[in-house]
């Protein structure tokens, strides 16, 4: 099925000039190439007739604009992806935080959550979850709803599993979930130190400080005035001597905050060394 | 007069050893973008622009999200992202779905550049196993671009230029042989 051209720019613009003005969703600094596919995929999925039907029902019907934000938004993820980053995290990371009394972690757009467990299980091995507040925000409630249910196709387990073990990992990964007809359901213990909540990058403001923010393949969505504004949020946001990681595609090289952070390691990863 | 300012070349199955082939005798001096889509492992990345940098004089990198897409140079799409063009002529990555079980799929790129290039646009689809890429070259022709298809008797695996024969209604369908000199003559205002 070819959903190229079901939604024209213009249709774009206006579809993003209701939704600020109604909702209060600010997409107007997100790429246009990657929207408009998203918006018409959702066109196509939702099987409406007309624009005028889509735009109305967007408008309108508040359910349904919930669905919209969901649907024109990435959400997917996977636990432990890019195992050499996750790596990173336990090896080297994370125990350097063990200096602190309290560690507080930001996971910035954490989507369903398989991020947000996948740090819980490398803090938990390390001896940190007791001592550690995993803030997991995104603009989406549908998917903070799912993340905080902590439940994943049991489908998944196995690649997974595979992440896990490639990311340093050597207990029994099967022993973190019980299984329940086709969904994994992930030990309580790992969300007992988990805050979901909405933020939205592109609007909200700075809410605490922390010694570590994650935010990986939401930026790639944004264009380069909005990166540089989340960024710099992000910077408002992290302790000195704190550590922003990013997806494997993205940088903060070029941006306005470049100059008071270090690179750490190979991975996307840097750490704020102060004015 | 027609004027390429970008060739997208998409493959799959068989389409790496096509490229080994044609990069060489692939002119130094077009006057165009080449962006290359291959389906392939992930992790592979700073091998394949290897491989192909030392088949030819041109600029060989990986593309970057909002990188600018300058002429004389060849970008390959970082493998597991989408790899999407701007009107602004800039690339951008998206972590969405698989699209034809593949990302990067060869349907996104091709789409979103014809969106952008509109008619200065060419699409080459290579040896595969999948359809990918047919609707994009479909979506390239109705704005006007070439859209070429890899002879199917050449291909190490068939299918995927079988599709675009039978569905996208091609400009050409080329042999290995005859590719590098159509795309050097795509700068000349054919």
């Amino acid at each position: 099925m070819s959903q190229a051209g079901v939604i024209s720019d213009e249709q774009v613009e206006i579809l993003i000039n209701d939704v600020l003005e109604h909702h209060g969703y600010d997409f107007t600094g997100y790429s246009r190439a990657s929207l408009k596919r998203r918006l018409s995929r959702l066109y196509s999925l939702d099987k409406h007739l007309s624009f005028a039907e889509f735009r109305y029902k967007t408008l309108n019907d508040d359910v349904y604009f919930k669905h919209f934000v969901e649907g024109v938004t990435v959400n997917v993820t996977e636990m432990f992806r890019d195992p050499s980053f996750y790596r990173l995290l336990r090896k080297q990371i994370l125990p350097n935080l063990n200096t602190y009394p309290f560690i507080r972690i930001w996971l910035a757009g954490c989507s369903t959550g398989e991020e947000a467990y996948s740090i819980a299980i490398l803090l938990k091995e390390l001896n940190l979850l007791q001592k550690s507040l995993i803030y997991a925000t995104d603009i989406n409630p549908t998917v903070l709803e799912k993340a905080s249910n902590g439940m994943f196709p049991l489908s998944q387990m196995k690649s997974y599993s595979e992440n896990y073990i490639a990311a340093g990992g050597i207990k029994d990964f099967s022993s973190y979930y019980s299984a329940n007809y086709n969904l994994a359901k992930f030990d309580e213990e790992l969300k007992r130190k988990m805050i979901f909540s909405t933020h939205n990058l592109v609007s909200d403001r700075s809410f605490n400080e922390f010694q570590l923010i994650l935010c990986r393949n939401v930026l790639i969505y944004f264009d380069r005035p909005l990166q540089f504004r989340v960024l710099q949020l992000f910077d408002q946001s992290l302790e000195n001597l704190g550590y922003l990681a990013l997806g494997t595609k993205e940088t903060i090289d070029f941006s306005p905050i470049s100059a008071t952070y270090k690179k750490v390691g190979t991975e996307k990863v840097w750490r704020k060394v102060g004015a | 007069m027609r004027k390429t300012a970008a060739l997208v070349i998409g493959g799959s199955a068989g389409s790496l050893d096509v490229l080994l082939k044609i990069l060489p005798q692939i002119s130094p001096n077009i006057g165009f973008s080449i962006i290359i889509v291959v389906h392939r492992k992930q992790g592979t990345d700073s091998l394949l622009s290897d491989l192909l940098s030392h088949r030819t004089a041109l600029k060989v990198k990986e593309a970057d999200e909002k990188e600018k897409i300058n002429k004389g140079y060849i970008y390959i799409a970082p493998s597991d992202y989408h790899l999407l063009i701007e009107k602004d002529f800039t690339f951008s990555l998206d972590y969405s779905e698989k699209i034809n079980y593949s990302r990067p799929s060869i349907d996104v790129t091709f789409q979103t550049a014809a969106d952008a290039y509109g008619d200065q646009l060419a699409c080459l689809l290579l040896s595969g196993s999948n359809a990918d890429g047919v609707n994009g070259l479909i979506s390239a022709k109705k704005n006007g671009g070439i859209t070429l298809a890899q002879d199917p008797e050449s291909a190490q695996v068939k299918y995927m230029p079988e599709q675009a024969i039978l569905r996208a209604n091609v400009s050409a369908v080329l042999k290995i042989e005859e590719m590098a000199n159509y795309i050097n003559s795509l700068s000349l205002n054919p």
